[in-house]
Parts: C-alpha cells; sequence; structure tokens
C-alpha cells in the first residue's frame, strides 16, 4: 500500500487541469438531450479529441493516449472536478468500444474506433425491446442472413439520444429455431440506413432523451457483426459487464455532486437547519462519495495486479446510483420551495434537472434489483 | 499508487484466520461465556506463542514492528472470530500508547518487551469510554487525569464489574487515585496521546465490525441455502437474496475506508481523525445491517440462544458505541467536511 501519486501522475495531472482551465467552454452547454445541445457536445468532444484527452485509456493508434486505470481516475477527478460538460458518446466510447477492442476484428477497430474517440461517430444502444426489458433474452428482432449481409426487422426501445446518434449496436436474433440466450449476434447499423425509423421518446424531463427505433428490411453487411454468428449474448455480457462496472460512472462524478451538495447546504443553512436531519445527509452524501473513489482505487489496484471485475461491478452500479438519487433528493430537500422552480438554482447549478435523471439510475443499465439477483446468486452463490 | 495489499500481508491475513478458525470455535466461546472470568488462559497462551501479542511492538523490543495497516487485516480476524479476548486493545491500541511515551518513562521498554512475550495484559481508560475493557483481568491500566496518562498496577485499583450484552466482555468501573508515581505523561504530549488512542482504539473497534458483518453475512448466506420452505432453498427467494445483496454492498464498500484510515494513522496524516471516524460510520453501518438482515434471514432461529448469529450479532451491537459512539464520529466529520477550509471534491482522496 503506497497511496501517493508518482511524478508523472502528478505532471499528467497538472497537464489535465491546466488545459481544462484554458479550454471550458465559457458557458456551461446546452442539454445534451436536445439538438443544439448535442451538437454542442458533440464538438467539445473533438476539441478533447484534439489533444487525446477523449479516451485517455485507448492506444495512440486509436486515438487516445494509451494511459493506466490510475491516470484514467486522475484525469476523471480532473475534468469532473472543473465541472466541465457531461460526456454525450459514453454509451459508443465506454459500452461498444471495449467490446470492439476485445471482439472486433483489426479492420472494425481501425474503421470505428477513431472515429467514436473523435465523436465523429456517435452511438446508441440497441438492447432492450417493448417485452425484452430486465429479461433481456428475451429478444426478438431478428437479423436474417441475406446473402454477404442481414436483413434486420423489429423493434427496439429506451436507446439513449437516438434521435441524434449516428449509429446503433444491439443485439439481433440471427438464429430463427433459437430462444433465450443462444442465436443472437452482436451488430452495429447506421441510423440513417433505409428501413430505419427512430421516432423520441420524451423522458422525465420533457425532452428527447430516448427514443425507440424500428427496423423494416434494415440491410447491412456481414462486416457490420461483431463476434462470430450466435455469440452476440457472450459479447453483450462483456459489454453490459463494462457498463455496469467501473468505467461508466466514476467515481469523481458523484464528488463533484457531494462538493456542490455541501457548498448548497453551507450557503442555505439558515433555512436548511430547520430539519435537523439535513447536515447529517449533507455529510453522509459526501462519505459515500468518498467511499465509492477509494473503492475504485482499491478495484483498479487489485485489476493491475491481475485480479478480474466480477459480480462485484454490480456492488458499484448500485452505490453510484443510490447515491446519486440520495445527494439529488438532499439537495431538492435543501432547496425547499424553490427546489421546484426550474432552471438553474441561485448556484449556477441544475439541481432540479439532475433530481429527475438520478431517478433513472437504479433502473438504467440492469436495474438494481437484477443487480441485487446478481450479487447473491454470483458474490454469495446463493442457489438461482 | 497502489491501495492494495502485499502478497506478505495477505498470507499474514489467511494465517490468523487459520488459526483462529481452530483454537476460536463457537463452542469454545460458549464454554468460555460460563465462566467468571469469560477469559481463556489457555486461549491467551497460544495469541502469545503465536506472536500476535507482539505485532506492533518495535522490533527493539521484541517485536514485529508492524503498522496500523496490518492492524486493519488483523483486526477484521478478530472480529470474524469474535474470540472472547482483548487482545487489539493491549498489542495494538495499548502498545502504540506505551511506545509514545516520553522515553524518561524507566519502565516504558519493560513493558513493551512483556506485551510482545504475553505476559502483560493492559486495560485502557479512555474518558471516551465510561467503562473500562477488562479492567479486572490486566496486570497494568492506562488511565486518563485530565491530559495526564497515568500507568497504574491492578493491586492499585477498585473494580466493580458491569455485566454486558455480549456475554464475551468484561466491563469495569475503575476507581483510583492518580500520583506522581503513576504519571508518565501530561500536558501536550498527554492530549496528543489520548488523540492517537481514540483513533487506534476506533480503528480497531472498525475493523472488528467489518470482521463480524462479514460472518454475519457468510452465516446467513449457508442458513438461507440450507434452509428450505415451499419446497425449495429460502436463498432462492428474491426478497431473502436481497437482504444479502445489500449486506455484501455495504460491507465491499466499508472495507476501503478501513484501509484508508488505517494509512492515515501510520502515517500520521493530518487528517488521519477524519478518515478514522468515516471507517467507524460506515463500518457501524454494515455491521448493524448484517445483523438486522442476518436475524431476518434465520427467521425464529435466528432469535434463539441456541444458533450461533447471537455471538456475533451481540458483539456488534456492543462495539457500536465503544471508543466513541457514533455522535462523536459524526460529529469529527461534519467539523471536517463543514468547515469551509477543508478540500473537498474530486482529486482530495489521498492528497490534500
Amino acid at each position: 500500500m503506497e497511496l501517493t501519486y508518482s511524478p508523472k501522475q502528478k505532471a499528467f495531472r497538472q497537464e489535465v487541469r491546466q488545459w481544462l482551465a484554458a479550454n471550458l467552454p465559457p458557458e456551461p452547454l446546452a442539454s445534451y438531450d436536445t439538438r443544439e445541445g448535442f451538437e454542442q457536445h458533440r464538438q467539445w468532444e473533438a476539441k478533447l479529441f484534439e489533444s487525446r484527452l477523449s479516451m485517455v485509456m485507448w492506444p495512440t493508434e486509436l486515438g487516445g493516449r494509451g494511459c493506466d486505470l490510475i491516470e484514467w481516475l486522475i484525469f476523471e477527478e480532473e475534468y469532473y472536478g472543473a465541472g466541465a460538460p457531461m460526456r454525450v458518446n459514453q454509451n459508443g466510447q465506454l459500452l461498444l468500444g471495449p467490446t470492439l477492442m476485445e471482439f472486433g476484428t483489426e479492420a472494425q477497430k481501425k474503421r470505428f474506433l477513431p472515429r467514436m474517440a473523435a465523436s465523429a461517430d456517435m452511438w446508441a444502444q440497441g438492447w432492450s425491446e417493448p417485452n425484452a426489458g430486465s429479461d433481456m433474452a428475451a429478444i426478438t428482432s431478428k437479423a436474417t442472413r441475406d446473402g454477404d449481409g442481414y436483413l434486420l426487422n423489429g423493434q427496439k426501445t429506451w436507446s439513449t439520444r437516438a434521435i441524434f446518434a449516428d449509429w446503433l449496436f444491439g443485439l439481433f436474433r440471427s438464429d430463427p429455431a433459437s430462444s433465450r440466450h443462444h442465436g443472437l449476434s452482436f451488430v452495429m447499423v447506421p441510423l440513417n440506413a433505409p428501413g430505419v425509423t427512430v421516432r423520441p421518446i420524451k423522458a422525465l424531463n420533457g425532452k428527447d432523451a430516448f427514443a425507440e427505433v424500428f427496423f423494416d428490411d434494415v440491410r447491412i453487411p456481414l462486416e457490420n457483426r461483431i463476434g462470430d454468428e450466435g455469440q452476440g449474448w457472450h459479447v453483450a455480457m462483456a459489454t453490459a459487464g463494462f457498463e455496469r462496472g467501473l468505467l461508466l460512472r466514476s467515481p469523481a462524478r458523484f464528488q463533484y455532486t457531494a462538493r456542490k451538495l455541501v457548498e448548497l447546504y453551507q450557503a442555505n443553512r439558515a433555512s436548511a437547519d430547520r430539519d435537523s436531519s439535513l447536515g447529517d445527509a449533507v455529510c453522509k452524501a459526501w462519505m459515500d462519495a468518498q467511499a465509492y473513489a477509494l473503492s475504485a482505487y482499491h478495484t483498479v489496484g487489485r485489476l493491475s495486479r491481475g485480479a478480474q471485475i466480477g459480480a462485484e461491478s454490480s456492488t458499484n452500479k448500485i452505490i453510484w446510483s443510490e447515491l446519486d438519487l440520495r445527494m439529488h433528493e438532499t439537495a431538492m430537500r435543501i432547496l425547499g420551495a424553490s427546489g421546484e422552480l426550474t432552471g438553474k438554482s441561485a448556484d449556477g447549478h441544475d439541481w432540479l434537472e439532475g433530481f429527475l435523471f438520478a431517478q433513472a439510475g437504479p433502473i438504467y443499465a440492469g436495474t438494481n434489483e437484477i443487480q441485487r439477483n446478481i450479487i447473491a446468486e454470483r458474490m454469495l452463490g446463493l442457489p438461482k | 499508487m497502489d491501495f492494495t495489499f502485499t502478497d506478505d500481508q495477505q498470507t499474514f491475513r489467511e494465517a490468523i484466520s487459520r488459526f483462529l478458525m481452530t483454537e476460536a470455535a463457537p463452542e469454545m466461546l460458549r464454554e468460555i461465556w460460563e465462566t467468571d472470568v469469560g477469559r481463556s488462559p489457555d486461549l491467551r497462551n497460544k495469541i502469545a506463542e503465536q506472536g500476535l501479542t507482539a505485532l506492533s511492538i518495535p522490533e527493539a523490543f521484541g517485536g514485529l514492528g508492524m503498522d496500523d495497516v496490518a492492524w486493519a487485516l488483523m483486526t477484521q480476524e478478530l472480529g470474524y472470530y469474535a474470540i472472547p479476548d482483548s487482545l487489539a486493545d493491549t498489542a495494538y491500541v495499548a502498545s502504540a500508547l506505551i511506545a509514545g511515551l516520553p522515553h524518561s518513562v524507566a519502565q516504558r521498554g519493560e513493558w513493551l518487551e512483556r506485551i510482545a512475550d504475553g505476559s502483560l495484559r493492559v486495560a485502557i481508560g479512555h474518558p471516551v469510554n465510561p467503562l473500562v475493557a477488562d479492567a479486572g483481568h490486566a496486570d497494568l491500566l492506562l488511565l486518563a487525569h485530565g491530559d495526564e496518562v497515568h500507568a497504574v498496577p491492578r493491586s492499585q485499583v477498585d473494580v466493580q464489574g458491569h455485566g454486558s450484552l455480549d456475554a464475551s466482555r468484561r466491563l469495569a468501573q475503575v476507581s483510583w487515585q492518580p500520583s506522581a508515581a503513576t504519571l508518565v505523561a501530561q500536558g501536550e504530549q498527554g492530549r496528543e496521546l489520548w488523540a492517537q488512542t481514540l483513533n487506534r482504539g476506533a480503528l480497531s473497534v472498525a475493523g472488528q465490525l467489518l470482521g463480524l458483518a462479514q460472518r454475519m453475512l457468510d452465516l446467513s448466506v449457508d442458513y438461507a441455502a440450507q434452509r428450505k420452505q415451499f419446497g425449495k432453498p429460502i436463498g432462492s427467494f428474491q426478497a431473502v437474496k436481497h437482504h444479502l445483496a445489500d449486506v455484501a454492498t455495504q460491507l465491499e464498500f466499508a472495507k476501503p475506508v478501513l484501509y484508508r484510515a488505517a494509512y492515515a494513522l501510520a502515517h500520521n496524516e493530518p487528517n488521519a481523525g477524519v478518515w478514522v471516524s468515516q471507517a467507524r460510520l460506515a463500518s457501524c453501518e454494515a455491521s448493524w445491517l448484517a445483523a438486522r438482515h442476518g436475524i431476518q434471514v434465520h427467521g425464529a432461529m435466528g432469535y434463539t440462544w441456541e444458533v450461533d448469529l447471537q455471538m456475533f450479532m451481540k458483539r456488534a451491537w456492543a462495539l457500536d458505541n465503544a471508543w466513541g459512539d457514533r455522535a462523536l464520529h459524526k460529529t469529527r466529520v461534519a467539523e471536517y467536511v463543514l468547515s469551509g477550509a477543508a478540500p473537498l471534491g474530486p482529486g482530495y482522496t489521498f492528497e490534500d
């Protein structure tokens, strides 16, 4: 155990800090759930990419800078600590990216990853269907072999920002005789292909935050499949593991919210302290965010010693989603009657928007009930 | 930056676990409860033979010179087996206090050597604990008089025992008279020693609580996998699974806080006390939940004297307020977080 940063790590932190100070947008960007905001965020991502800061852990030839996990944590700390914009292309960069690196051909990696790092291509997910939510193996959308390609038919839903995105990745049933997790293939589809219809779904915040996507004889070439035909479930599970795990929600994001919450409480203490439980809730939020950060460093250390992330990625997902919810609930209680007012709060932070989005945390990326099942069965060994 | 344990540290922990698994089985705990002293000389001797009393003692005095980080592992094992002994009080908390005494204290070296060889048991009367654990069995008591530290032989104190929820605990009210002969530290030095002692006592409890939580979780998982209702193991039902998954989650996220606190103490970090209090609060919550969900999963059996769960539950409930109650630790965290001067937010997890 040696809890100090090396000179190289410190220098990297300084570099990121200085770059952000020089390059952060002067005004906060519009919400990425709007077309205007989405394009602003795409431009911001391009700027990050120019300095090889969009995907710091990716190899240099794919548009990254080959950082290790500790450097990634440092980057995230500086990034969120500076209040930098939300990352608009995470579904591609953090879910599909690692999958392509593990299962993709060299040609697929070269074709998709650098453009993904630059956010030249924006990616949406295609997992859920109207009748395949938590029970993802109930997928019925089909990929029918047709010469040197597939014809896609069916419907996907809850596809985040698909109305604005360029590509979709997801699971389709390529073996019509198969059931459950057999006979599925993992494919990538351009959303401007003939036969694709994307219909926005208004989320709780009133914006087109996600969409349903219809496929009507959409033709894609075979080279848009990742991994072997029929192996899609295996490929997707690896992706789902990354999603639940550390990468999607780094601790820095929640440490930043915890700091804002402490500041919000301090600024409103006269009224907040009428409820004697609020100070306690604020301190607890700060401690829990610290605990998540410590757990991340512990996990990263174990990974670098050769350990694998297993079912504990499910504990991560529960921790960050429930922490985020509690922090925003506490903020709403501190704000009191002004909490319902739309727009930014007096501290410049949009607590209401965050509160609404926090409601989704325990649901997306596998509901927390599913995560608890995974923990019980795979970590604790309880029977199915 | 490496927030993990070395292979040596892991091996050390496994060795302790194997030793206690054999020597501190639940049946033995129950036997010791029935005795008046509540302690086993046999177990004590074996602990000393294993060198466990010597872990923290500097090498110059016949010890192994291990630091707080090793105790973060050791105390979890002590909790896991709920040993009927106050080993950590003597071998960790008191040995650090004695090592920190002015070198002018003539008996300092002798006390350290005798802790190492297992012939000296020390009880600590910190002002934060109203009663003194194992006062009746100690050879030497380290007692507070204001900021002063007094080292008082057992023969010079009057001890009035009190029963505890945990039948393995031996708590006592201690009456004594401070004198120049017993004074070993005072003033700023005394204050600092008591502050450090509180942190080590609280860290020791935090580690034990996590070990207890792990044991309660393991017992509950075993029970839920075996007990059948409606023709299936009850552990196959989601309501039961989720109770235990919640315990596992809290426990996993409390451990790194314990390790961070231990490292802060070992390196004399200025905010070590804040980390210790965070570790305490996280471990209190994890062990409290492990007890509540553990008894629920055990059903009526959990409410019996017969099932082993009770020993670990009761130890956890008893320790919840030892070496500072939650209010004390919450206050220490709040004073730091709400001071307006502390660096909060991402990037300050390891360096201020």
